[in-house]
Parts: C-alpha cells; sequence; structure tokens
C-alpha cells in the first residue's frame, strides 16, 4: 500500500477517478456507451476524441520541460500548421481528394517542424531564457498564420480532411488512435533508447551533462523540434474539427492547459525527470474536468475560475514547503503518540 | 597603490569618456537603444509619409493610446524586475474592467466601485505573491493561475459588454486640456503620474533597491533585506496596476467587455523587454519602459496610417523583441565576463 500511495502517478489517477466517479454518480449517462452503426458514443469516448489537440502539445510540452525549458509557441504553431493545410487544400482543384490532402498534411507539418527548428536554435544555440525564445514566434506566429490565410478565415469541404477528427475506426475516433500512436512513438524513442535518461540529464544540469559528453545542444534543439512537429498535427486537427482555419482562435491558451496537464502529471516545471503517463493522465483530467464544468451548466467561458482553483490546489500540494510543514507535523504527532505510551505503563 | 586603484586602473585600461560611461552604465544601452529606436521610427515614418506624422495631435494620441498599456507596463516592471513575471495583467484588466462597470450600472456610486476594483486587483496580485514566495511556486505558473482566475471572474461578472453611463467615468477620457494642437486626457495624466511614482519608488526608495537586489541575487536576505515583503509585494502593485488599467479602459472604451486584454500580457512583456529591462531580472528602469510603450504604440500607428494588416503587427512586435534580447544577452554575456 505504501509503495502505492508513494508512486508519482497515484495522486493524478487517483484524482482522474475520483472525477469519473463523481460524473457517474452525479449524472448516469456519464459512464454509459452505446454503440450504433459500428460506432461507439458516449461521454467518456468524447473526451478521448476531444483530448487528442491538447494531448500531443503536451506531450511535447513534455519533453522540452524536461530538458528545462518551455514551450509558449504551441497555440501559434497550430494556428500556422492549420492555415497552410487548409490554404493548399482550398486552393486545389479537387478538395475531396485522398492525394492533395496528404500533401496538405505533410507540408504543414514540415513547416511546424521549422518553426521548432527555430525555436531551437533561439533556445540552444543562441542560449536565450526558453520562455522569451518562444514568446517571439507566440507573438510572431499568429501574425504568420494571417499573412498565410490573407486575413480571412479560410473553410473548406474535404472529407478525408475531416475524417482525421471526425473520422472513426474499429469503433472508436480515428483521433484517440492518432494520439495513443504519438504517446506510443513518443514513449519508445525516450524510454527504450537512452534518449530519455540523457534528456533528464539536461534538463537535471545541463553545464554537467555537457562535461559528461551528453549533446546536450542537439538534445535541446530535438525537443523543440519533436514540440512543433506534435503541435502542427494538433493544428490539423482542431481545423480539421471545425472545417476551418482560424488564426485567432486555433488553439488560444492550449500552451497554459498544456503546460497544467503536465504539471498536473507530475513533471516538474524545473526540469529533469518527466513522466509521460502522468502527462497523459494530466490531459484526461483536464478534459473530464472540462467536460464535467460543461455539465454543471457553467457557461464555457467561466471554467477558468475552475481551472484557477485547480492549479492552485495543485501547486499548493506540490510545494516543498508543505511538505515540510506535513513532515512537520507527523512528527510531532508521533512524538505525542509515543510520549503517550511512555506514561502508560507507569500510570 | 592599494588592489582597488590597481583594479580600477586594469579595468579602466582604454579609458575615456565613452568607455568609462559604458563600464559604469552597461545597463542603460537597452533602454538607449530603444529611445534610438523611437526617434528612429518617428524620423522614418515623418519621411515615410510625407510630414503627416510628427504633428502634436498624433503625439498626444500615443499617450492617450496607450495609456491603459503604460499602467501595465510600470507593474510589470516591478515583477520582472525580480526576477518573476506576471501574465494575470490582461485578465486583471478585463476583470476589474467589467466588474467596475457592472458595479456602475447597479448604481454604486464611484467612490465604492474604483476602490473595490482596486482591491480585487490587488488581491489576485496577493494570491499570486503569496504562491511564489510560500509555496515556492515559479511566478509563471502563479500568474498563470491568476490569469485563469481574472479571466474566469469576468466572465462571471458578465458574458456580454456593459455600457458604461456615468458621467465621471467617462469624463476621464472626454475631458481634453488643449494647448494649441497637444492635447492630455485625465487618463493620460493618470498614467503619467502612475509612471512617475514608479519611478521614484523603483530608484529612490529603499523598496526600489530591495526590488533590484532581489532580481540581482535572490538570495538578498543575507544581507537583510525584506525580500518576502518585496516580492509579495511586486505582485500587488501589478494587481493594483491591473485595478487601474481596467479603469482607463473602461473609460477609453466607454464599456466594459470580458474580453477585453487577451493577449494583453504580451504585449506588456514585450514593451518591459524592448524598453530595456531584463527578463532575468535586476537591471532596467521605469522610465524604459515607458519608451518601450511608446515604440509600441508608434509602429501600431504606423501599421494603421500604411493601411497594412494587423498581422504584421504581431511580426514586427516579435522581430523587435528578438533583437532586443540579443542586445541584452550580449550585454548580460559581457558584464558576467567582467566581475
Amino acid at each position: 500500500m505504501r509503495t502505492v500511495i508513494k508512486h508519482r502517478l497515484f495522486w493524478p489517477v487517483a484524482m482522474l477517478i475520483l472525477l469519473i466517479v463523481i460524473n457517474t454518480v452525479a449524472r448516469s449517462q456519464f459512464a454509459s456507451i452505446t454503440i450504433r452503426d459500428g460506432r461507439l458514443y458516449g461521454a467518456l469516448i468524447d473526451i478521448l476524441r476531444q483530448s487528442a489537440p491538447l494531448m500531443l502539445v503536451a506531450l511535447g510540452m513534455t519533453i522540452v520541460i524536461a530538458t528545462r525549458g518551455i514551450d509558449l509557441s504551441v497555440g501559434a504553431v497550430m494556428a500556422v500548421s492549420g492555415a497552410v493545410a487548409l490554404t493548399i487544400i482550398d486552393g486545389s482543384t479537387d478538395p475531396n481528394q485522398l492525394g492533395v490532402v496528404v500533401l496538405a498534411v505533410v507540408v504543414a507539418i514540415l513547416v511546424s517542424l521549422l518553426l521548432g527548428v527555430w525555436n531551437g536554435f533561439l533556445v540552444s544555440v543562441l542560449g536565450i531564457q526558453p520562455i522569451i525564445a518562444t514568446l517571439v514566434l507566440m507573438l510572431a506566429g499568429r501574425g504568420v498564420a494571417l499573412l498565410i490565410t490573407e486575413g480571412f478565415i479560410t473553410t473548406v469541404n474535404s472529407t478525408p480532411f475531416e475524417y482525421i477528427s471526425t473520422g472513426y475506426l474499429l469503433l472508436l475516433p480515428f483521433a484517440f488512435f492518432i494520439w495513443v500512436a504519438a504517446v506510443a512513438a513518443v514513449g519508445l524513442i525516450e524510454r527504450r533508447s537512452a534518449l530519455g535518461v540523457l534528456t533528464e540529464a539536461v534538463g537535471i544540469n545541463p553545464e554537467a551533462s555537457r562535461l559528461a559528453g551528453v549533446r546536450s545542444r542537439g538534445i535541446i534543439w530535438s525537443a523543440y523540434a519533436a514540440s512543433a512537429i506534435l503541435s502542427g498535427v494538433a493544428g490539423l486537427i482542431y481545423a480539421s474539427n471545425i472545417k476551418a482555419a482560424d488564426a485567432n482562435a486555433a488553439g488560444q491558451f492550449i500552451e497554459l492547459y498544456a503546460i497544467l496537464a503536465v504539471v498536473v502529471g507530475g513533471t516538474s516545471l524545473m526540469g529533469g525527470k518527466f513522466s509521460i503517463a502522468g502527462t497523459v493522465v494530466g490531459v484526461l483530467i483536464i478534459q473530464t474536468l472540462e467536460s464535467s464544468i460543461l455539465f454543471l451548466g457553467v457557461s464555457p467561458a467561466q471554467s477558468p475560475v475552475f481551472f484557477a482553483l485547480v492549479v492552485v490546489l495543485v501547486v499548493i500540494i506540490q510545494s516543498p514547503t508543505l511538505h515540510r510543514y506535513a513532515r512537520r507535523l507527523t512528527r510531532s504527532a508521533r512524538q505525542a503518540s509515543e510520549h503517550a505510551s511512555d506514561l502508560e505503563p507507569t500510570g | 597603490m592599494t588592489t582597488v586603484e590597481k583594479a580600477a586602473e586594469v579595468r579602466g585600461q582604454a579609458s575615456g569618456p565613452y568607455r568609462v560611461f559604458m563600464s559604469r552604465r552597461a545597463s542603460l544601452l537597452p533602454t538607449l537603444t530603444a529611445v534610438a529606436i523611437l526617434i528612429l521610427l518617428f524620423i522614418g515614418a515623418e519621411i515615410f509619409l510625407r510630414g503627416d506624422f510628427i504633428t502634436p495631435r498624433n503625439i498626444s494620441a500615443l499617450l492617450l493610446d496607450n495609456a491603459y498599456l503604460l499602467i501595465l507596463a510600470v507593474g510589470m516592471t516591478f515583477v520582472i524586475m525580480t526576477g518573476g513575471i506576471d501574465l494575470s495583467v490582461g485578465s486583471v484588466m478585463a476583470f476589474t474592467g467589467i466588474w467596475l462597470a457592472s458595479l456602475l450600472e447597479a448604481g454604486t456610486s464611484l467612490a465604492i466601485a474604483i476602490p473595490a476594483v482596486m482591491v480585487g486587483g490587488a488581491l489576485v496580485g496577493l494570491l499570486i505573491g503569496i504562491l511564489v514566495q510560500f509555496f515556492d511556486v515559479q511566478p509563471f505558473i502563479a500568474s498563470l493561475a491568476g490569469l485563469f482566475l481574472a479571466r474566469g471572474l469576468a466572465y462571471v461578472v458578465s458574458l456580454n459588454s456593459i455600457l458604461v453611463e456615468n458621467d465621471a467615468v467617462l469624463s476621464l477620457q472626454s475631458t481634453r486640456f488643449q494647448i494649441g494642437d497637444w492635447y492630455i486626457t485625465p487618463t493620460g495624466i493618470l498614467a503619467l503620474v502612475v509612471t512617475l511614482i514608479g519611478t521614484y519608488v523603483m530608484q529612490y526608495t529603499r523598496f526600489g533597491r530591495t526590488t533590484y537586489a532581489i532580481g540581482g541575487n535572490p538570495q538578498a536576505s543575507l544581507m537583510g533585506l525584506k525580500v518576502a515583503r518585496t516580492t509579495v509585494s511586486v505582485y500587488v502593485i501589478s494587481g493594483v496596476c491591473g485595478g487601474l488599467a481596467g479603469l482607463v479602459l473602461t473609460a477609453y472604451s466607454g464599456a466594459g467587455y470580458p474580453r477585453n486584454g487577451i493577449g494583453t500580457e504580451l504585449d506588456v512583456i514585450a514593451a518591459v523587454v524592448i524598453g530595456g529591462t531584463v527578463l532575468t531580472g535586476g537591471r532596467g528602469y521605469v522610465l524604459g519602459s515607458m519608451v518601450g510603450v511608446f515604440v509600441y504604440g508608434t509602429i501600431k500607428t504606423i501599421i494603421s496610417f500604411m493601411g497594412a494588416e494587423q498581422s504584421w503587427m504581431q511580426i514586427i512586435i516579435g522581430a523587435l523583441l528578438l533583437l532586443f534580447i540579443v542586445v541584452q544577452r550580449a550585454i548580460v554575456a559581457r558584464s558576467v565576463r567582467r566581475t
């Protein structure tokens, strides 16, 4: 039992289960899943589908945060990626052709990669603080996206493109498979090779790991590239969901939710040790919370108040000050009880 | 010859007024660069727009249009000086603005409504400050919580915009003290007063010196400085500035709107950085942030004069930010090498 509680995923998983239990008690249809036309429907399935963009972004954010960095530009990259893809599809003669959509997706991801390489260059070569380096693209990126769409919200009707977010594959939403594949790929690369350990080394002490022969520059650079690619895919899913490229609304605030998910999942913002499973749980917590808040009849616009309370709660629970205080409290309690038992026999 | 003199001699090998100035006032360089860019922008716009740009009307409008930004930037300068960051300012401005509008709509008198929204802004700042100082939460995350909280509260107050019909608030904007074509509104005066108070506090008080010291080295408490109190205070100051900016913006737009100020925190941070305050803390000037706000405002005006798309605004601000960060980086690297 002790080892279970000590496990670093204990609190996030407990929180997710608690949320699901509360929801199931509050509304019986929450846990129910129905099959129609060979597809699963239900609130839980919706959560799995809707969490795709945030999941991809948070996954990239986890790796960047592990290198002691942060990537604020993810939302802007999403906007650029969606704008590039939709502009290509919109400009083609036949938007329903699979080849056109594949080309659009590939180009959008390559452009995202380029943006990630730019971020990585600023951080790892020029040595600019990550918050500021990515702030540049966060500001300028939406401008670039607006330039690509020429200031309009580009809309398309393309069946293959819409499939990305609304399509089903083997009972489950296609978007769900995208994020599962991404989690599996990142997990395999980071945990089945030495890359994960090296990333943590760079995050814990960049200078020491450099002196120890770790190519910290390349590792940091590739972290930002990976984050941008994942954000690019997230942007495609978002654009596919609304069938439009909205340069201003795409991925707005997603960097904040992604950072929140990473922190809730138990990865420290100070860099170093990271947990991909923790991030997955963190994203599911946020998505479930969002779904519960909507169910309560609170306007989605007001939901930030709840998230603020969650952030405050989580950071206070994680804070070393509280741990120190709790330790002192339990110690004094134990001492008091020992003292009492000492007194008992004599009395 | 004492060692001190020797060291001074070594440092001042190639002496000369320029070198001496640079070695003693290296932290002024980014701010001077900002001033130079501001002047270049004015000259460039004047030539490009054939003498239509530097007019009393335009320059007066620059202060008027950016008054709320200036107030936010003063508060942000205090926070960044301690090495922190406050992402909540745009949301706090929206929250206090819409709350003020709704209080006035309900018939609350100004004497109660204005202090109430100031306290509201201060409380958000207090929450962030306490999280940062006493729970060791990174400023980025703590102020992120503040951002969410204030934005959500703005929507709790009202989902739609609320018109302000209070004459006293509207007159903050509509009253114009004119000298020829030059004019200034009470909102502009408020922004300038906030800047002057900020400059005085930062440069000439013990609190200001403590703020600089914390940014230079958070271990300043070892020297007996009141780090905890100062750290919490800078976030409260930023929160109060958010409240003031909410008042100014409400007067400016004649309404409270819960979607106001989305992304304003980035504009403010950009203006402060362009004005020469180093993001790691310990170097910079409140007056520099004022220059940064004017650079930001001038670029915005030029873009609207040229009829270019707003998207260029974001790209140019991003590029300028990058330029300044690289300049700062070089300066910090040089001064580290010297010590």
